[in-house]
Parts: structure tokens; sequence; C-alpha cells
């Protein structure tokens, strides 16, 4: 099932925006509407949605949105924000005891993928920290879990400390860590069974086994495709295991994964790592920004925004936006702006981060020709100083001479200069239009050919 | 009559359906009393039925990982039947949002039927498919189990030559509850796996094969593919088979199982679904969802780690089991 992204639900909105000019606080909730319902989607927890709505709304509604050049691009702008904010930094860093060894305990629900990622995670640390753990398999209640353990243990040639499956897992742990001191071992992993948050008596065995090993690590493993539920689970946890961190299995799935922000928000706690392959070396650091583009499905209008903001001159953009108001955008301001826009790169990359552009009337079947805009460019560049200030010079001799210059026949010429016009027009009825309204000044034209 | 007594009298007609029903509430507890507590709270808070109880309604449905879509269709229905019947009172809505999610439920009549294609006189198989860890080899298990005990000769196919462990799992079952593995190393060719099941079942007569197969994310091309060929390697030997596919889902699954269920049908035309873990406080909204939009029944819910804790999926016991607070509170029936 195709998920749309926030990009696309904030389309329609931002299509109506687009005429006004002016953002009015109705339009704001409407796009807080869509950035709630692109959440949901994503599987983010309807109370978190909540507040995170909230605070976005704030935010919008306040001069940083309504002022905006582009609205639709700024909600989405400060979305991102605050879901990276909510989602932490990078920390991607395993404790370290002062008295080795270092003790992790991996816990979760059943098939979250604990024994697995007790593999990669042992595999990391040997890659990044040239140390061999100690692999403690404390599963006693799924059948052959042991088993997959040592297979992963051989297959890494690591070793398993297992005492078989008529053991309680609190003894097994305790004699694993002892036997990780004895060799001297640095680290240990202790993989438990999976169970579920509700269960008073096996949460109360994990209890047990962190009181008698007292672990520097207790890593929560979720799976990313968990939904609504999340919430739950990582509250359980965490209220009866104190977590350190959670590391989100499964992300080279299609899933959104708005677990994540889930169980950020009701834990607190670092998500830390995440599985990202069936290979014991697919594990990598959590990345929080990565996650916010992915949970809102738009990590392409994110790049577009960035290179908006990299290569568009606010300055420029300022006088420009004065011109306009006073009617006297020439050719040579046209020019500019176009210059600003190549800047970002080819067109049609551009149309293509555009969120919903190819749903857009007529955008589908349009080819953007970079040679029809390198024709106008040359136009331009073809004409004199005074006739890209003052068109009104123009005359058909000027027009001939223009036309050669450019290697484009006379038509185009006027085409051209009939579009200008007309765009001008348009902007000065735009800007007497906005002057007339009292209140924010608007901004809604800088791209006037976009 | 309102519609929840009638389904309640239904349900209380035969002391067999009392049973069923019983081990649905049990196994459903947790998901009935956040679910429909959640809803009895929101009559309680509203006097009228107006855009505030809507969108909180919105918000108890999809707790329910419902779906947006789904939840915005309902609504969208919700709203319309209210103008219609002219509801102002939001103690009449009850009956109304239970009618209309039931009929969700149900669907079309013809994929109502949560029973397993069995063959009376030959073989039968059913394949197993799912994305990783949502129990494809505990359903099995407990399958074989329940297969057996109702006298079936079962056969179990160790396809998933894939996670460590896994051809262990499946024998630790076989052993558990008696019945034949066929299995190769680990690493071995899946497809084959399948064959010499087949084979097995074959020579010995056996009833039902039960094939498993590892666990794979559904955007992984090569993989679905892969399991393709496993059902081409069935349909092969024996004409009709696999008569089910079944795909395990976990009920924790959010929005995601969507796309499972989607993808795994395309791939291996999947004819029924196995809800698995819904003995947690994951709502099994999902159900809802996955009946709407995809047609697909729903045939066993795993309500437990024991051996016997695998139910028959039968949808009217399952909305009773939701709804049995909401029908016990109703005051004056």
């Amino acid at each position: 099932m195709a998920f749309e992204g926030l990009a696309d639900r904030l389309q329609n909105t931002i299509q109506k925006i687009k005429g006004k000019g002016k953002v009015t606080e109705q339009d704001v909730k409407e796009m807080t509407r869509e950035v709630r319902l692109a959440l949901l989607e994503a599987d983010v927890n309807f109370k978190v949605v909540k507040d995170f709505v909230k605070k976005v709304k704030e935010r919008a509604v306040g001069q940083e949105v309504m002022d905006s050049l582009t609205p639709g691009q700024q909600v989405i702008k400060v979305v991102k924000e605050e879901l990276t904010a909510l989602m932490g930094g990078d920390q991607s860093k395993i404790a370290v005891s002062d008295r080795p060894p270092t003790v992790i305990m991996m816990v979760g629900l059943q098939g979250a993928g604990k024994t697995t990622t007790t593999g990669k995670l042992a595999n990391l640390l040997r890659k990044k920290h040239n140390r061999k753990p100690l692999l403690v398999a404390a599963d006693i209640y799924r059948p052959a879990a042991i088993n997959q353990l040592e297979t992963l243990g051989k297959q890494l040639s690591m070793p398993v400390f297992s005492m078989g499956t008529e053991v309680n897992p609190v003894d097994i742990a305790k004699k694993g860590v002892e036997q990780a001191k004895e060799n001297h071992d640095e680290y240990v992993i202790i993989d438990t069974a999976g169970r579920l948050h509700v269960d008073t008596d096996l949460m109360d065995e994990l209890a047990q086994i962190k009181d008698a090993v007292k672990p520097d690590e207790i890593f929560l493993v979720v799976d990313s495709m968990t939904g609504q539920d999340a919430v739950n689970v990582a509250e359980n946890f965490n209220d009866q295991l104190d977590i350190s961190g959670v590391i989100l299995t499964k992300l080279d799935g299609d899933t959104r994964g708005g677990a994540a922000l889930s169980i950020k928000a009701v834990t607190d706690k670092p998500i830390k790592f995440a599985g990202t392959g069936e290979k014991l070396d697919e594990i990598e650091a959590f990345h929080p920004e990565r996650m916010a583009s992915r949970i809102l499905g738009m990590g392409d209008v994110l790049s577009l925004i960035e290179k908006a903001q990299e290569n568009v001159d606010e300055k420029k953009a300022k006088e420009l936006e004065q011109k306009m108001r006073s009617a006297s955008f020439t050719f040579d301001d046209f020019l500019d702006q176009m210059g600003q826009v190549r800047n970002m790169g080819p067109l049609d990359d551009l149309i293509g981060m555009m969120p919903g552009a190819n749903k857009m009337k007529g955008m589908k079947n349009l080819e953007i020709d970079e040679k029809q805009i390198n024709h106008v460019e040359a136009i331009i560049q073809s004409m004199t100083a005074k006739e890209r200030q003052d068109p009104s010079l123009m005359n058909a001799s000027r027009k001939k001479r223009i036309a050669k210059g450019a290697g484009r026949p006379v038509s185009e010429v006027n085409r051209l200069l009939k579009q200008f016009e007309e765009m001008k027009k348009m902007m000065k009825q735009m800007t007497n239009m906005q002057q007339g309204k009292k209140g924010k000044k608007g901004k809604g034209l800088n791209f006037p050919f976009m | 009559m309102s519609f929840l007594k009638k389904l309640k009298d239904k349900f209380q007609s035969t002391e067999q359906q009392e049973e069923v029903s019983d081990k649905y509430k049990d196994g459903l507890s947790k998901t009935r009393q956040s679910f429909s507590s959640r809803i009895n709270d929101l009559v309680a808070r509203y006097r009228t039925v107006d855009e505030d109880f809507f969108e909180d309604l919105e918000e108890v449905l999809i707790s329910a990982d419902v779906g947006v879509n789904t939840v915005m269709d309902l609504i969208d229905e919700l709203k319309m039947e209210v103008k219609r019947q002219n509801i102002k009172d939001t103690s009449e809505m009850k009956d109304v949002i239970s009618e209309k999610l039931v009929d969700i439920y149900y669907g079309d009549d013809a994929v109502t039927s949560s029973s397993i294609n069995f063959q009376s006189d030959d073989l039968t198989i059913i394949l197993f498919v799912g994305v990783n860890g949502v129990g494809k080899t505990t359903t099995i298990g407990k399958l074989a189990y329940q297969l057996k005990q109702s006298g079936k000769h079962v056969v179990m196919a160790a396809g998933d030559t894939f996670r460590a462990g896994a051809i262990e799992q499946l024998e630790e079952w076989g052993k558990r509850v008696d019945v034949e593995v066929v299995k190769q190393s680990a690493g071995s060719d899946p497809a084959a796996v399948i064959y010499d099941g087949i084979r097995a079942a074959k020579s010995r007569k056996a009833d039902v094969l039960l094939c498993d197969t590892a666990g794979r994310l559904q955007n992984k091309v090569n993989l679905m593919n892969e399991l393709s060929k496993v059902k081409r390697v069935i349909e092969r030997e024996v004409p009709g088979a696999p008569h089910e596919v079944l795909l395990v889902l976990d009920a924790t699954t959010g929005q995601n199982a969507m796309s499972q269920a989607k993808t795994f049908s395309e791939a291996t035309d999947v004819s029924g679904i196995v809800l698995s873990k819904l003995d947690g406080t994951a709502k099994g909204g999902i159900v809802l969802a996955i009946r709407n939009e995809l047609q697909i029944p729903v045939k066993f819910v795993g309500l437990g780690e024991k051996v016997t804790d695998l139910e028959t999926f039968d949808a009217q016991a399952f909305v009773y089991g939701l709804f049995a607070d909401m029908l016990q509170d109703d005051p004056e029936e």
C-alpha cells in the first residue's frame, strides 16, 4: 500500500494557499491536520501525535510560517525540526564498565529480533573495539533459541555460554557473567527470552536478572513495524527495568517506523542502533534525522529545501520583492532569478523533488525542456542593458537584432516580451491586492515562472 | 431490538458458543477492555454528537491500529448515519458505531469463511509465509498439534533454511507434538526441502503437510521470488496445491501489515491470515483494515504461548469479545 508522505498530503493545502499570497490561521489548521494524518499513517502513537501537532501549531501560527515565502515547505521544515529535536542526536555509544566485564542485557517482545541483534551487536563490538564478547543464552523457553545463538556464535567464532533449558535464566545470567570475569572477557551480552510486557511473571524474571548481574546497558529491542502498541510495550519495559536504550530492528523493510518516535517520546531513552538487514554486519548507529524524514516519507523535499536555503540569496529576494511592489521588475531581475533557481540543479530534478509535482495539472505531460529555458536566457542576454531595463523601447528592428543574436525566431522574442508584460501586470495586481489588505506582507510569488 | 442485543442473544443461545466466546473473551480481555471502555468513556464524556466527538472517536479507532484510511471512511459513514437518523445524543451512538464496525468485520459473505480447505481423501498442503519474527514456526507447531488431536496424519517441512536455529526449532516442535519433520541442512534450497516434504508426505500417505518458510521482509524482491518458486514447486508436484497459503501477521504490527498482506498476496496468492500474538495489549484493529481493504479472511488467531493457544478465527466471537463490555453496560436491555 502506498502511503502518502507528508509532502504529498500538504499538496492540496499548498495549492490553495498559492493563489492567496497570505496564509490564514485556517490554512495553518488544515496543514497541521495533514501533519497529524501523515504521522498517524506512519504508526506514530496518537497521543504522541497530539502533543507533537500542538507544538508544531504553536510555531506555525507564529510569524515563522505565516510570514514565509513558501508556507507549505515551511511547515514541513518546522515539522522536521521538531521531529529531529524530539528524536535526539546520535547516541550510538555503549556504556563501558570501570570494572569489566561490561554487561549488556537484551530484552523485548517475541519476534522482535533479540537473538539476531545480540549477534550483530557482538560483531559490532569486535569490529569497532576489537573485543570478543561472551554471549549468554538465557532464553530457555522458545524451542531452539539456545541453538540459534550457538549457531550465530559459530558463524562469528565467538564463545556462547549456555546451560541448557533446565536451569533458571537468572542463574544462567549470573554464571555467564562469572565466567566472563574468569576469562577476562570485556563484554557480556545476555540474550533473554521474548515476553509480553504484561506477563507479570516473566517481567519479574527480567527484574531478577537485572538485580543479579547489574547490567551496564539494558537494550529494549523493538520491531520497527510495531503499531500503536509500541507505546505500551516501551512504557512497561522501561517502568519495570529502567532500560538504557532502544535498538530498532527490521528497518530495511518498507515501514515508516513511527514507533521510533512513540518510544522516544514515552521513555525519553535514546534509540542507539538500527538493524538494517539479515546479515550479521547489518547494524548501524541510529540517525534521528534520517528517521524523521522516513517517518514523514519525504527525504527529497528536505534536500530541496536545503538547496533553496543554500542558493537563494535572502537579500536579493527582498530586493526583488521591492521591485515587484513598485512594478520596476526588469529583464535583469528575471535573468537573475532564473539563475538562482538553476543554481539549485537541473530543473527536472527540482520538479521531481517537489511533492506532488507529477500530480499537478499539466505537469504530468510537461517535459521540462532545459533548452527552452536556455533560449529564454539567450534572448534576454541578447538585449542591451537599456532594453532589459525598459522593454517599452522595443521596436521591430531591435527585435530582429535580438532574435538574430539569440539564434531564435522573432516570434519567440515577441512571445517572451508578451509573457513578461503579463507577468509584470500580474505582479502589480497581486502586490496591490496585498497592500490593500491590512496585515502581513504577502510573499507568495518568489519564482514567478515556477 | 438493538443490534448489540441481537449479537448477544446469538452468543448466548447455545452452550457451545458460550464456550468459544469465553475463550475469546479471555484471550482478548486486554484488547476488549481498553477498546470498548474507551468508547464507553467517549460516549459518557460527550453529551452531543459533534465534531469533537468524532475527532475523539477517530483517535479511539486509530489507537486500535485500524488504519487511517479505514477510520476516515468509517467516520464519514457514521457522520452520514447520524444525519440520516438525526442522532443528537451520544448514547445512541454506541449501537451505530458497533454496527458499522461489525459490518466491516464481516465484509462480503464470500470472504468470511475461516475454514481450512481440507482435501477429504488426499494430501492437503498448507504453506506458511510472513515477515521475520511473526511466529510462523510457532503457529505451525500449534496447528500440527491441533490437527494431530483431530486424528490427522501430519508431516512438517522445515523450509526455513536461512535463519540460525530455525530447523532445530521446528524439530523441537516435532518432538513436542510427535510429528515427523522433513529437513535438509541449513542453507539448502527451500524449494528442494518442500519438494522432499511432498514426497515424504505422499509416501507416508499423510493427510496434511505443513510447510515452514523463512521470514522475509516483503520489499526484498529476490526473497519474494524465492517464495514464488516454492509455491510453483508445490503446484507442480500436487495439482491444486497449496490448498492454503497462510500469511502470519503479528498483531502488534501497525500499518505495515497492509503492505505485507498485499505483497505476499502478489507473490503467493495468500488465502488466509493467521493473526498471532493477540494476547498482548495490541488491539487487533488490524483485522478490520485487512478485511476491509484486502478481503483476505482471517483463519486463525494466536492467543498465547501454549500449544493449545491457537483458535480458529470466528468473526462473530471476535466481535463479541471486543464489545462484551458495551453489551453489559446497556442498561435498558
